[in-house]
This record gives C-alpha cells, structure tokens and sequence, in this order.
C-alpha cells in the first residue's frame, strides 16, 4: 500500500477528507518553498502538491503562469524540484504529488525521471497534458519505480472513460470542477454537486476535486461528496505577495481553515 | 498517415488536458464521417471554386527564372485566394466541419495575421461568433491585418505573454478552448497541435498540391522536379507535398534561420531543433535542456514559431522531405527579386522559399522544373519591409 493510499484509508476511517495544498516549487525562491511546505504540512494539509514550473502551462490560468514564471526566472527546474522533494522527505511523511507539464520530464527521460522521484521520496505525478491515450510509456517506467500516475477527470469526461480512469488512476482521482483552466473563482458552477454524485457512482477510487476552489466556505460545500480537495491558486496568490516570515505565518493560518471543514464530526 | 491514434512514427499524438479530449475524439470522428459526405465534398468545393477562387494560377515565372539563370520556376499563386493566402483552404473546410457539428463559435491563434483574417472571413461567411488570440508584438507589426479581422466582426484578443507572437498566442487560444470547448470549434492554422488537426489541416490544405500536380502536367507534360515552401507550422508545405507523396519529386522545406542558426534568434526547429511535445504533439521543436520552450525568431510573423507539424518531423527523418533555412536578410532579398522581376508582392513567409532558390537554382539545368508556393501575399508586410529597407540604407 502506498504512502497516498494510507492517508485515504487512514483519512476515511476517521471520517475526515483530505486537504491537498498546492504550491509551485521555487516560488518565490527554493528556500521560502522549503519553509512553505514544511508550514502547509503541519498546518492541516494531507498531501502536498508541487508544480514543476513551465515556459508554457496551458492548463494554467494567470495566477499559475506567473508563479511558474517566477520560478522559471530563479533558475527552477525539473532537478531542482526533485531535490526540494528530497529535503521536504527529509523533514515530512506527507504523500509528495508532482505536478507539471510533459515535455521537461519528457526531455529528462521518462525512466530516469521516475526512479529519481522515487529516490527522493516522491509518491506520485500529475501531469495535466499526459491524457490516458499517450500514457502507456510513463506508466510503464513509473509502474517500475513505483510512483503513482494520477489521472484527472473533466466535466466533458463521458461515462465510459470515467470508468476507465477511474480504474487506472493510482491514489486517487483528480476531478476537474470547471470546464476550464486553474485559477481562484468566486462561486462553484450549480452542476458541480451532481457531477460528483456521477462520479462517484461510476469510480471506486478516492476522488479529489480541483481548480477554482479558494475559500472554507467552498471547501466545506464540497466536502461531503468527495475524499479529498485541491486548492492552489487562491494558494499561490499569497506566495505573489510574499513578504518575509510573516506570510509564511499567513499562509499556514488559511491552510488550517481550509481543513476545518474537512475534518468531520461536528465542526463539519 | 498517421495511425490511428495520430502517430507519424514517433511523432503526433494527442498531448491535450483531460477536458479537451473528449472534443477531439469527437471532431475525428466527426471529420472521418463528414468528409466522405458526397453532399459536404459538393459544399466545399462549390465554395473553393466560387468563393475562394479556386483553382489558383500555376504562373511560369519567366523573368525569375532568367534571373536566375536555369530551371524554369512555377509559381503557385496561393496569394491570389481570397483573403490572400493558402489559410482560407482549411479555414474554409474547418467551417463548414464546425457548422455540421453544432459550434457556433470559432476561435484561432494567428501570427501574420493570414491564418486569423481567413478565419474570421469564414466565420462572416457562415453567421459564426469569433475571436482572434494574437500576440501583442504581432498586432503591432502586423496592424493591417488587425483592422481587417475587426471589420469582418471578429475579436481580436492581444495576448501579452512570453514573446508576445504566435507562441503565447496559441496557448491563450487552447485555455480558451478547454473552457469554451461545448460550443467551440478551434480553428487550428497550421499542420500542427494535437491529433487530428495535423491530419485534417493537411487534407484540407492538399488542393494546394492537386492542383498543381494537374497544372504542371497540362503546361509541360511532366511532372516537377522539386517542390519549395516556406515552413513554419508547415501547412502551405505539407498541402502542396502531399499529393506528390510517391512521386520520384525532391521536397524541400524553407524555414525561417532569423538572424542565423547560430544566432539563438531563428524559428527553424527542423534545422536546428530537437525532439519534444509542445501544443498537443511530438515534434521537433525550440527547447532548453530542461525542456522549456525557447522563443523563436523570424522577421516573417507567420514562421516564428518555435515548433513544427509532426509530419515534416517524419518527413525529415524518413529522408523524404529536406529541410533548409534562410535568414531574414536573405528573406528581404527573396521579397525584392520577385517584386522587380515579376511584380509579385510575396509575403515575407513566402519569401523564404523564394530566397532559397538562388541557392537552389544552380544545381538545375534549364530542362528542369520547379514549382514553389508563393503562399501569401506581401501587402501586409510593407511596414515591416519599409523599415528593414531603411535600416539597411
């Protein structure tokens, strides 16, 4: 059983949903990305999502393409991301979930990408231009090195490919909120509910719901038809106006009303 | 070509977000049963030959090709199609797919300029919403274009990312399509992006090489000994190649070498690139050893980009086609001969694959022919060569 597989389990048995935080690795320099990690891991959250930054991040909306940009322009790279990995494994057992785009883990070769997450403690990739489809390589090299592919699920996904990602996908389900790219957004579409009640019938994995979640009010909403919520952008725009120790404070203190909702029982 | 998961070899493929995949599984679906249609074949051809002004002249450039002193040059004249360029082929086919399917909206990235006004001309045609992705930089050197987009009713959203061209301009349009992706068809303009697009685009793009394949016959009895084109995505090449596939007949791709290959500032992948994925396919493609996307460079809006079709990647592997460079000055050069010998206005893009053919030239007898697509029309581009000629003075 993986390290994402035991946070499910263990989440689920004590009726808790999981809160999975994203930042982008190297944003605004490798070391607040350290002590940012390390804050949002004892903060509430369950698993941590790194972004690989990227020159071109087309599911990215603005606030991601300029934190990816940040990054970008401090010299960030695949290797270096890896290593920020390693140090955070280090210090935390929270389950490390890569997410980036396919052409630099293309350029650093599949199999050689996979064994070093591995090597560096990291349980899984995200990659949001890696459809199904074109997959067979990089499941095959990460199958090895044993790192989860995790696959994403869209508001256009038909039911018969639900099921099959449903099957595939490792960890758990990544279910897109919106027909669209990242970024915060004020309200949730009304079809989003009953989508996840689709969903949820058609996939026995956990599902996570992602892109525009950006406030407790939301997550809480949300929390009662699925395993676990992404949020990043509303994130991410904190780290845009970093300012010393205390938004790392800052950014742990929203963390933690973000998992309030999720913790079950009465609070709830 | 390609199979059916879209694969020319190693390269192509499907590179899309989750959200955009049921779309285009369902637009190859759509185009392998509509394009078969007796009734949308009749439809698209009626508005090529009616509305386009198809077939486009094959011109025997006799004066280029004394000015060049052996094989007799064609010319043919993509820059007589409405709208002045080869874009309004697929544009026009894309349509009308659009329209069977249901999308009451088109949407495009442009570089030029050429590929965004042809869409919007077939969006005016056919009642349809429209806009416009092109980078900040484009629409300043490209200002003529720009006007004519929105006097046809079109948006033209500026997009300021990265270099601010045709790059960032067909992100902009992707994130746009994966959150209008319901009632939007993506106009893609060039053999590239992912599967089916480079397959589609160049069906639609082949009259281009049918046409001439004929007209050659008819002139001289034979066929050609090369074909030229400028290549940026490649879809002016691959149209004219394609029909000529198993023909004993050399192609040569012209890209844009910038200010030489050397330089960091060119947008010839092909030449000086090396394998990657960007905008939905594999191909070769402008990188960093990291696998960041490099910016491209080219005086000729419409080439500078950093990426390619996956078919001329094969092409380029298999041998079948070659694939050459020519810098900008050389490019400025192409544009003044074929303006004082023939009195053709090429655009820059097109001016390429004329630059190339005083290298050319001289490897041919006057027996030989060459037929070159003159894919576009210059008047767009006289600012920018007003200003390069001034520079030079």
């Amino acid at each position: 059983m993986t390290r994402i597989d035991k946070v499910f389990r263990r989440l689920k048995e004590k009726g808790e949903k999981a809160l999975i935080p994203f930042i982008t690795a190297g944003d605004p320099d490798y070391e607040t990305s350290r002590r940012l990690a390390i804050e949002i891991a004892a903060r509430g959250a369950d698993l941590l999502e790194l972004g690989i930054p990227f020159s071109d991040p087309l599911a990215d909306g603005p606030t991601i393409q300029a934190s990816s940009s940040r990054a970008l322009k401090n010299g960030v790279h695949f290797a270096s991301v890896l290593a920020l990995a390693g140090d955070l494994r280090r210090e935390t057992d929270i389950p490390l979930i890569l997410m980036g785009y396919y052409n630099p883990i293309l350029q650093y070769g599949l199999e050689k990408a996979a064994r070093d997450a591995a090597q560096q403690g990291i349980d899984g990739f995200i990659i949001p231009d890696l459809p199904l489809e074109e997959a067979a390589s990089w499941r095959a090299a990460t199958g090895a090195a044993g790192v989860s592919v995790i696959f994403l699920a869209a508001p256009t996904t038909g039911p018969e490919r639900l099921k099959t990602l449903g099957r595939l996908t490792q960890g758990f389900l990544y279910y897109v909120s919106v027909t669209g790219i990242t970024g915060a957004r004020m309200e949730l579409t009304r079809e989003l509910i009953p989508e996840l009640l689709r969903v949820r019938a058609l996939v026995n994995c956990p599902i996570a719901v992602g892109f525009g979640i950006s406030t407790p009010e939301q997550v809480k909403k949300l929390a009662p038809y699925v395993d676990g919520v992404v949020v990043g952008s509303a994130i991410v725009q904190q780290v845009a106006q970093f300012s010393g120790a205390k938004t790392i404070k800052h950014i742990g203190d929203f963390v933690a009303s973000l998992k309030t909702p999720l913790r079950g029982g009465k609070d709830a | 070509m390609p199979d059916r998961r879209g694969h020319f070899g190693q390269y192509g493929g499907r590179f899309v977000p989750e959200t955009l995949m049921p779309a285009l599984l369902e637009l190859e679906k759509a185009y392998r049963r509509i394009s078969r249609e007796p009734e949308f074949r009749r439809e698209l051809s009626w508005y090529l030959g009616h509305y386009v002004g198809r077939p486009t002249p094959l011109y025997c450039a006799h004066h280029l090709t004394d000015a060049l002193g052996g094989p007799r040059i064609f010319l043919k004249r993509e820059d007589l199609a409405h709208t002045g360029a080869h874009k309004i082929n697929n544009t026009v086919g894309q349509g009308l797919l659009a329209r069977r399917m249901g999308k009451t909206r088109l949407i495009a990235e442009t570089g030029a300029g050429q590929h965004g006004v042809a869409t919007a001309t077939v969006a005016a045609l056919l009642g349809l919403e429209c806009e416009i992705y092109m980078g900040s930089v484009d629409i300043r050197r490209q200002r003529l274009n720009v006007v004519r987009m929105e006097m046809l009713g079109a948006r033209v959203v500026p997009v300021s990312s990265g270099s601010c061209t045709l790059k960032n301009a067909m992100n902009e349009a992707i994130r746009d399509w994966v959150t209008h992706v319901r009632h939007t068809h993506y106009v893609i303009g060039s053999v590239a992006g992912p599967h089916p697009y480079p397959m589609l685009v160049r069906d639609f793009q082949a009259v281009i090489g049918r046409e001439s394949k004929a007209q050659v016959r008819r002139q001289t009895g034979r066929l050609p000994q090369v074909l030229v084109a400028c290549v940026g995505g490649g879809s002016n090449a691959m149209g004219l190649f394609y029909p000529f596939m198993d023909e004993p007949v050399r192609f040569i791709g012209v890209e844009a070498g910038g200010r030489g290959l050397t330089s960091g500032h060119h947008s010839a992948p092909l030449c000086a690139g090396t394998v990657g994925m960007l905008h939905g396919s594999v191909g070769y493609l402008l990188q960093d050893s990291w696998g960041n996307i490099r910016e491209a460079h080219s005086l000729a809006p419409g080439l500078d980009y950093p990426g390619v079709g996956p078919e001329h990647s094969y092409l380029k592997d298999t041998g079948r086609a070659e694939y050459v460079a020519v810098t900008d000055e050389e490019a400025m050069e192409g544009f003044k001969l074929l303006a004082r010998t023939e009195g053709i206005l090429p655009a820059l893009e097109s001016a390429h694959a004329i630059a190339y053919l005083k290298k050319l030239a001289p490897q041919y007898t006057q027996e030989d022919i060459i037929v070159v697509s003159l894919s576009g029309r210059g008047d767009k581009d006289v600012d920018v060569v007003a200003k390069e000629l001034g520079k030079r003075k």
